[in-house]
């Protein structure tokens, strides 16, 4: 279990002066779980995974991994192994060498260092690259080797910073699979930093959506998704209407948002429509159609309409409907 | 790219090697064969004399008595060499190490550091060392006034001055090398090799040390070849006393007139530094080194 309490990181830098990339962010972690950091770029949450890792101290706050507090541990002390984004395998070394670097600084025997070697490249399905160099390897190679090295020691928690950023979209989906499968099969609690929201979804147990250096939201992928707390998060994971309360006729609500898929489009003189608006470009996309609606005060709406073999054409007066449950009333 | 192509583009290395250091090099190797003149040159006929003179004397009756005091004056030059060597590696690494630590307008400003000696004359800056270190230098001057010492300290003319000559003169040619082998490296492969439970020593050793290995070859080979031959700082800071190889060649062809003899110790000195080049390039692959 990692516990994240009150943790800020300040930066002070020669020419911008300080910057401030994590602010008082509260978090846990869980043993066994598939936890994913999601953000834009800089949002803190690399800094907040080098905390985790040793590579930086906090500036504030604590953080125990395993009920232990481990401020002032270096890296090398700590039961946590990271995925680099840019895997950083050595390159003087081969494959094998790598996976067993961990393993021969843990002084493990020879012999058992062997057997984990050929464990864990069966692991990342490379059998018979062990002698070969990292420059040898495809990205998609390289990433399984960096899995393989990083797991071998068997760490408590494994740390993942952009893993999948730099392979094509193809072998992405594959990593996908891979990972959640690796995580599985290990047992081990990945913590996983991406900016790709649809990764994020796709792998993780939970979910916690940063922006500017503040956790906005700690949740199930559904729940994130259906229940998103602020507009940033709505905004960010999936698409989503953020419509202000006012256009709604309810004065004390700021923005209402809801999904795309949940909304409904009827002729314009439908009377059980939440609000009028006017079609402003239709598109198919096979199993749907997307419509984007302009709304009476210039805000635009989108419909994503399973089936509709486009019945509305652009410029008609249209009316969008939803059920209650699928709108949620945001604050900010 | 052509044969053509490719012949053309390395023929002004091809004639600059072979006007400056082959024909050289052969010339040498012809008189070291010869018989020296007295009035300096060499004449006919051809001999194994000077070769003969490495390690005998001749007597009065013109027999030859083993001798070897040619052959110590080449080991101590070749000591004095491997000292400097791993001396400049000793100092040039930690630093080269220090320079890639740092952000870029500060590695510019220490490069510029190590290399700032080169502006100056290396006979200057010998001499300036002799300034330092003399009786009345500013070590011994400064300690007397002091009070710390009655008699100067016996700083110049020994072993110690000359390596401390030799190593300041090298040193940047150690720090260049590795640095720049350094400046490649991924830093992430640091911050990897902690992670994987290496501490200090272990990164060190198992990642910094071979990453650096091609620098530090280069950086070897750059110190060892002129410090074998060196003779300004043995006779500056050496004072002349014991004889080294660089100021014996030089007083063969000086004051001994003795061109065969000196032509064979240069061709000596040049066939050891090939021969360390080839046994170093078998062992770490010469060919990848990039100064």
């Amino acid at each position: 279990m990692i516990e994240v309490r009150h943790v800020s990181k300040v930066f002070t830098t020669m020419d911008i002066g300080t910057v401030t990339a994590l602010a008082e962010v509260s978090l846990t972690i869980n043993d066994n779980e598939f936890f994913t950091l999601l953000g834009p770029s800089g949002c803190g949450k690399t800094t907040l995974l080098r905390l985790i890792g040793g590579f930086e101290t906090p500036s504030t706050g604590e953080i125990r991994i395993d009920g232990v507090d481990v401020a002032g541990l270096p890296p090398h002390k700590r039961r946590v192994n990271t995925v680099f984004q840019s895997y950083a395998l050595f390159p003087h070394l081969t494959i094998a060498q790598n996976i067993a670097f961990g393993l021969e600084m843990l002084k493990w025997s020879k012999a058992d260092i062997d057997v984990r070697v050929k464990e864990m490249l069966a692991l990342v399905r490379l059998e018979g690259y062990g002698e070969r160099n990292a420059a040898q390897l495809s990205g998609g190679q390289q990433q399984r080797v960096a899995l393989a090295r990083a797991l071998a020691p068997r760490p408590s928690v494994l740390l993942l910073d952009e893993p999948l950023s730099a392979l094509d979209l193809k072998l992405r989906k594959g990593m996908q699979v891979e990972l959640k499968r690796l995580q599985r099969e290990t047992g081990i609690t990945f913590v996983l930093v991406t900016h790709d929201q649809e990764e994020a979804l796709a792998m993780s147990d939970r979910i916690a959506v940063m922006s500017a250096g503040h956790v906005l939201q700690i949740g199930r992928p559904e729940d994130i998704y259906d229940d998103p707390n602020c507009c940033f998060v709505a905004d960010f994971i999936g698409e989503a209407n953020l419509i202000p309360g006012a256009l709604l006729g309810r004065a004390n609500v700021n923005i209402v948002t809801i999904r795309p898929e949940r909304v409904t489009v009827g002729p314009g003189d439908a009377p059980a429509a939440r609000i009028a608006g006017t079609v402003a470009e239709v598109t198919f996309i096979g199993p749907d159609t997307l419509y984007d609606i302009g709304l009476k005060d210039g805000t635009r709406m989108r419909a994503r309409v399973r089936g509709d073999r486009g019945r509305f054409h652009a410029e008609e007066p249209v009316t969008v409907h939803w059920p209650d449950e699928a709108e949620r009333e945001l604050a900010s | 790219m052509s044969m053509k192509r490719t012949l053309f583009l390395i023929l002004p290395a091809v004639l600059f090697i072979s006007i400056f250091m082959l024909i050289p090099l052969m010339i040498a190797l012809v008189y070291s064969f010869m018989t020296s003149d007295s009035y300096g040159g060499v004449t006919a006929p051809a001999t194994f004399d000077a070769y003969i003179q490495l390690l005998y004397q001749q007597d009065f009756d013109g027999s030859l008595i083993f001798s070897t005091d040619y052959l110590f004056i080449i080991l101590r030059s070749i000591e004095l060499a491997v000292a400097t060597t791993l001396l400049c590696l000793i100092i040039g690494l930690p630093v080269a190490w220090h320079i890639v630590c740092q952000n870029a307008s500060r590695r510019k400003f220490l490069l510029f550091l190590v290399t700032m000696p080169f502006w100056i004359n290396t006979l200057i800056r010998t001499y300036c060392w002799v300034l330092i270190l003399r009786d009345q230098g500013l070590i011994n001057m400064t300690l007397r006034n002091l009070g710390l010492i009655m008699d100067p300290l016996p700083l110049l003319y020994n072993d110690g001055s000359i390596l401390l000559g030799l190593v300041y003169t090298f040193v940047p040619f150690m720090v260049l090398p590795i640095y720049s082998t350094l400046e490649r490296v991924d830093t992430r492969l640091i911050e990897a090799a902690h992670d994987l439970y290496a501490g200090r020593w272990q990164v060190f050793r198992r990642v910094i040390w071979p990453l650096a290995k091609p620098g530090i070859v280069a950086g070897s080979i750059l110190i060892f070849a002129p410090a074998l031959g060196s003779f300004l700082a043995p006779d500056l800071l050496g004072g002349g006393k014991k004889l080294l190889i660089g100021s014996l060649i030089q007083m063969q062809f000086t004051s001994s007139r003795n061109w065969a003899f000196g032509s064979a110790l240069a061709v000596l000195v040049t066939a050891t530094v090939i021969l360390t080049l080839i046994i170093s390039s078998r062992r770490n692959k010469v060919g990848e080194v990039r100064i």
